[in-house]
């Protein structure tokens, strides 16, 4: 078990540094353990969603907390599978504030043979009076033998 | 009475986050669409490649914003409530686009459904439902 998560503090790294959009946020995982992963996005002007306050995107924490999600579902599992978002819903309860880092904690709750469940929340000093909390679905196995550079063939037509 | 496609432009212009993924709204008569061209910077994961989902529910959550300002006008930017994210199809390396429907604008809260679809409307890749604080200004 603990090499399995030895293994996916490595890979979740790699998946910070090779995924661009966690490059552009400047996304990083800070602790990966049994009971889930805590990711940081630091503050960043770029990322402002409301210019007269300097309040960083819904968006910016939407993409945190399915990134973060995704990683709790590697330390949910006992070895590595594919997998990919089902559902993600997400409350927002307060803006973050101006200035300050945003961080994402994520627990995978309960894993069944098809999906993964997650629950996370976003927060910038105290993880008890979070901006924002999400419930997420994943699927495992969700590459269905689909490998590298399978999205740049053409979908078959609906 | 302004320009609609000026206000929305306008208002987009000033946000560095709609900047920083690229997104653009088009209008005709009423009818809302918003574009997010591809760029690499938004890949989450570069093996399929696919763009990342929280690219993806970012986009439809302005486009549900940038609707709202467009039907209803409002004195500031709404404050997202809630969203349910549904995710279909993985987001290829393609320009994505998104419509919004206002199902319900009430005094304080509206209720918008998105959908998202790259080379095939009928073939969307993501869903959005969410709730919104809205401050209309024909209400207030």
């Amino acid at each position: 078990m603990s090499d399995h998560l030895d293994a996916m503090r490595n890979f979740v790294n790699a998946m910070n540094q090779g995924s661009p959009h966690a490059i552009a946020l400047k996304m990083e995982t800070i602790s990966l353990d049994k009971d889930g992963a805590t990711l940081r996005v630091p503050y960043d002007e770029k990322l402002i969603g409301d210019p007269d306050t300097g309040v960083i995107a819904g968006g910016v924490v939407t993409a945190l907390l399915d990134h973060a999600c995704g990683q709790a579902v590697h330390t949910g599992l006992t070895e590595f599978k594919t997998i990919a978002t089902l559902d993600l819903r997400i409350d927002y309860m307060r803006p973050a504030e101006p200035g300050k880092d945003i961080f994402a904690r994520a627990h995978c709750y309960k894993v069944t043979r098809s999906v993964a469940f997650v629950r996370a929340v976003a927060y910038d000093d105290d993880p008890d009076d979070p901006v924002a909390a999400a419930q997420a679905a994943f699927m495992l196995d969700s590459s269905g033998g689909r490998g590298f550079g399978a999205n740049l063939k053409d979908r078959k037509p609906k | 009475m302004s320009d609609p496609a000026e206000t929305i432009d306008a208002m987009l212009a000033r946000i560095p986050y709609a900047r920083f993924l690229g997104l653009r709204i088009e209008l005709a008569g009423d009818e809302m669409t918003a574009i997010l061209p591809f760029g690499t910077h938004l890949i989450g994961n570069p093996v399929l490649p696919a763009i990342h989902g929280g690219v993806l529910g970012a986009f439809m959550e302005m486009t549900a914003l940038a609707q709202l300002l467009v039907k209803e006008g409002q004195a500031r930017q709404p404050r997202v409530i809630d969203v349910s994210i549904e995710y279909l199809r993985s987001g290829r390396p393609l320009t994505t686009y998104a419509r919004a429907e206002i199902k319900k604008v009430g005094r304080r809260i509206a209720n918008v459904h998105v959908e998202a679809w790259q080379d095939q409307r009928a073939a969307p890749i993501a869903a959005l439902r969410g709730h919104f604080l809205v401050t209309p200004t024909e209400r207030v």
